[in-house]
């Protein structure tokens, strides 16, 4: 078994908020994340998969169409777009970084065809980040 | 679902690595510059990783407000700037990376209840990390 990382880079804003908890709630659960007008980030996201290594091309998956599906599926869906209002997995569920490793494992998953996926990684910023293996 | 958080965090602590167990020229061998008899210090930066069920209703694995407050004050306050031979924890323990680690994951594991303690990773240098996981297998 051969693992791979790939890593790609976006920019977003969110904001923190469960319309379920009192205004104070929010406030002191999320504290200045749950600034209504969001702030933002630059994501570092991290894709392992995980596979043999084909004896035809030494490849455990094809870097170029590993890149085109991150693209298409997470980079275009969420840089330089405010998750709370332009993600349809954040109109009900909170943009944490935690919820963003689950949604862009969801987004990949059914999508590679020739690899496994291993691990999402996604940092929020250099001295936090959060791992995801699709475990329930 | 379960997640894997991580936060990393810095701290500069003095040591000196000399074991009562040995010789004088001993410890020379063994540790080589690290046993100069005043020590030396480092900028270590440590990686806490706390793992659980994301809650449903905050989106987190647990509040890093609360992670931050535990981890600033009984690791930070307590070992940056100073010198780790000095603490009672280092009392007939020679304080290596490794045994700092150890130190480290045990502070967390009893006192942090916000979340599981995965793992901690503490970088000496540049160049040296130690991983420490309380016996578990670590996870990549």
């Amino acid at each position: 078994m051969l693992y791979l990382t790939r890593k790609a880079e976006f920019s977003a804003a969110h904001y923190y908020n469960n319309p379920e908890f009192s205004l104070e709630e929010n406030q002191r659960i999320f504290g200045k994340c749950n600034n209504p007008h969001g702030h933002g980030h630059n994501y570092t996201l991290e894709v392992t998969v995980k596979g043999q290594v084909d004896a035809c091309s030494g490849f455990v998956v094809d870097l170029k169409q590993l890149k085109d599906i991150m693209n298409r599926e997470v980079i275009d869906a969420l840089d330089h777009r405010f998750l709370n209002h332009e993600v349809p997995e954040f109109k009900h569920a909170i943009p944490t970084t935690e919820n963003l490793a689950i949604a862009i494992w969801d987004r990949l998953n059914t999508k590679l065809r020739t690899a496994e996926l291993h691990r999402i990684r996604v940092y929020e910023t250099p001295d936090l980040f959060v791992d995801y293996y699709g475990e329930a | 679902m379960k997640a894997y958080l991580t936060r990393r965090y810095r701290f500069s602590a003095s040591h000196r690595l000399h074991s009562d167990s040995m010789s004088a020229e001993e410890n020379q061998v063994v540790y080589g510059k690290c046993n100069n008899p005043y020590g030396h210090g480092h900028n270590y930066f440590l990686e806490v990783t706390v793992a659980g069920q994301v809650d449903s209703h905050t989106g987190m694995v647990c509040n890093l407000a609360d992670l931050d407050t535990f981890v600033n004050e009984k690791i930070v306050e307590r070992f940056g700037l100073s010198n780790l031979n000095t603490l009672p924890e280092f009392q007939g323990v020679v304080p290596t990376t490794e045994n700092l680690c150890r130190e480290l994951y045990r502070t967390l594991e009893e006192g942090f209840h916000f979340a599981d303690v995965e793992k901690v990773r503490v970088e000496e240098t540049m160049l040296n990390s130690f991983e420490y996981a309380g016996g578990k297998e670590i996870r990549k």
